[in-house]
């Protein structure tokens, strides 16, 4: 095996990030991002769920006919989601209700599949869960980092905690209502793509077409 | 029928389940880069979500449902907590089904949506608004609605993106923007495009 196993955990965090670099998992995560709790709770989920899915899909990859391989991922993933959607509604009711269809997105978000197809189909046990671990960190960094943004700009807090006194509030801070709105997370994950890949210019992508200066003597 | 038709209307332009929700991102991204394969996919989950909502409907009222079970017997039984697996299975059991009645009867549709359809199944759309009929409790009738009008929203959606880029890719971007994150920038302004239509009440 090429890589040591911190290599495979801390890789998809900034080099191999799932999100910025193999566009994956964007699907259920930027709904939950206007407050830093419910992205927390969403990055668990995330991360038990991507884990486990790879470590039981290693162990049984042996015995699963490629012909139905992707339907026999889909129940174990399924199953796991099912336990994280159960234990959420026990013990954290509230988070649950703010999560509402997104913890059951988890099924198709594409990291968790993605990962099994990808990795833990032809690795041993131990490795996939650690690389399904850190795919699901990689994705919970991001969601954090967008999180933060929101909340503490968007309702001048941090987990509810207030950082910065609204104007509302006698304050003097003027939120910014549009950074609690659908749109903002997607110029802010731009924002997030285009400092990664000026810090890594590695990820830069190919130009359809290049724009050629004509020398003129 | 006017609640039906304002639930629509909701359902496409209000509620987008692409640029509001953020359903089938990873698709979204991926196959808007020409405008023929965005309209093909489209019209595959637009017929796929047409299909799905109301079955799940009626295995959640006539199976999972506590009391569902009351035709057969079981009056206590309350399944609602297999729901996420039947869902699934019912998802990729009807794009399996839909792949063959294509292959066999629509050739020349099969050869163009060939590609898209078993990718459909992990499409989060599809799943998603299954979810959101189960949780705004919609009826039959509600859910066919909103079966139709939010894969059309959807379509709507990815076939206007892919407008946007077939324009976009000629254009000068800075090297960190390129591709994806320019990408994620247009989606957000085509978001804030469509919430002008927030607080339209038929």
């Amino acid at each position: 095996m090429a890589q040591t196993r911190k290599e495979m955990l801390t890789d998809p965090l900034v080099d191999n990030n799932p999100i910025t670099l193999q566009v994956l998992g964007i699907c259920s995560a930027l709904a939950v991002t206007t407050s830093l709790e419910v992205a927390l709770v969403m990055s668990l989920a995330v991360i038990f769920v991507t884990g486990f899915a790879s470590m039981f899909i290693s162990i049984i990859r042996n015995h699963i006919p490629s012909s139905i391989r992707i339907i026999v991922q889909m129940v174990i993933i399924a199953s796991l989601v099912i336990v994280v959607d159960q234990f959420l509604k026990a013990f954290a009711f509230e988070i649950s209700k703010t999560l509402s269809v997104f913890v059951g997105l988890i099924i198709t978000n594409c990291i968790v599949m993605g990962r099994a197809e990808a990795f833990a189909m032809k690795n041993p046990p131990v490795a996939s869960f650690i690389d399904g671990v850190g795919n699901g960190l990689g994705y919970g960094l991001i969601l954090m980092l967008v999180a933060v943004i929101r909340e503490l700009f968007g309702s001048g807090s941090l987990f509810g905690v207030t950082i910065l006194q609204t104007v509302n509030n006698g304050g003097w801070y003027v939120p910014n209502g549009l950074l609690l709105l659908p749109p903002s997370a997607f110029f802010i994950i731009g924002l997030i793509i285009w400092a990664f890949r000026s810090w890594k210019p590695a990820q830069v992508e190919e130009r359809e077409y290049k724009i050629q200066v004509v020398d003129a003597h | 029928m006017e609640e039906l038709l304002s639930l629509a209307v909701k359902a496409i332009f209000v509620e987008n389940l692409a640029l509001s929700f953020f359903l089938g991102m990873c698709t979204f991204i991926a196959v808007s880069k020409k405008i023929a394969t965005a309209i093909g996919l489209g019209i595959s989950v637009m017929i796929v979500q047409t299909i799905t909502v109301p079955a799940n409907n009626l295995i959640l009222n006539y199976i999972l449902a506590p009391g569902a079970l009351a035709w057969a017997g079981f009056s206590e039984v309350d399944l609602t907590f297999i729901g996420l697996i039947s869902y699934i299975g019912v998802i990729a059991a009807m794009v399996q089904i839909l792949e063959m009645t294509l292959d066999k009867y629509f050739p020349p549709l099969y050869n163009a949506l060939g590609v898209f359809l078993p990718l459909i199944t992990v499409n989060c759309a599809i799943l998603g608004g299954t979810l959101f009929m189960v949780e705004r409790d919609y009826n039959f009738a509600e859910s066919v609605t909103y079966g139709v009008s939010s894969g059309f929203g959807w379509a709507l959606a990815i076939a206007a993106m892919a407008g946007v880029r077939e324009k976009l890719k000629y254009s000068d971007i800075p090297d960190g923007l390129q591709g994806l994150g320019i990408t994620f920038i247009t989606a957000g302004l085509m978001a804030m495009a469509f919430m002008s239509f927030s607080g339209v009440n038929l």
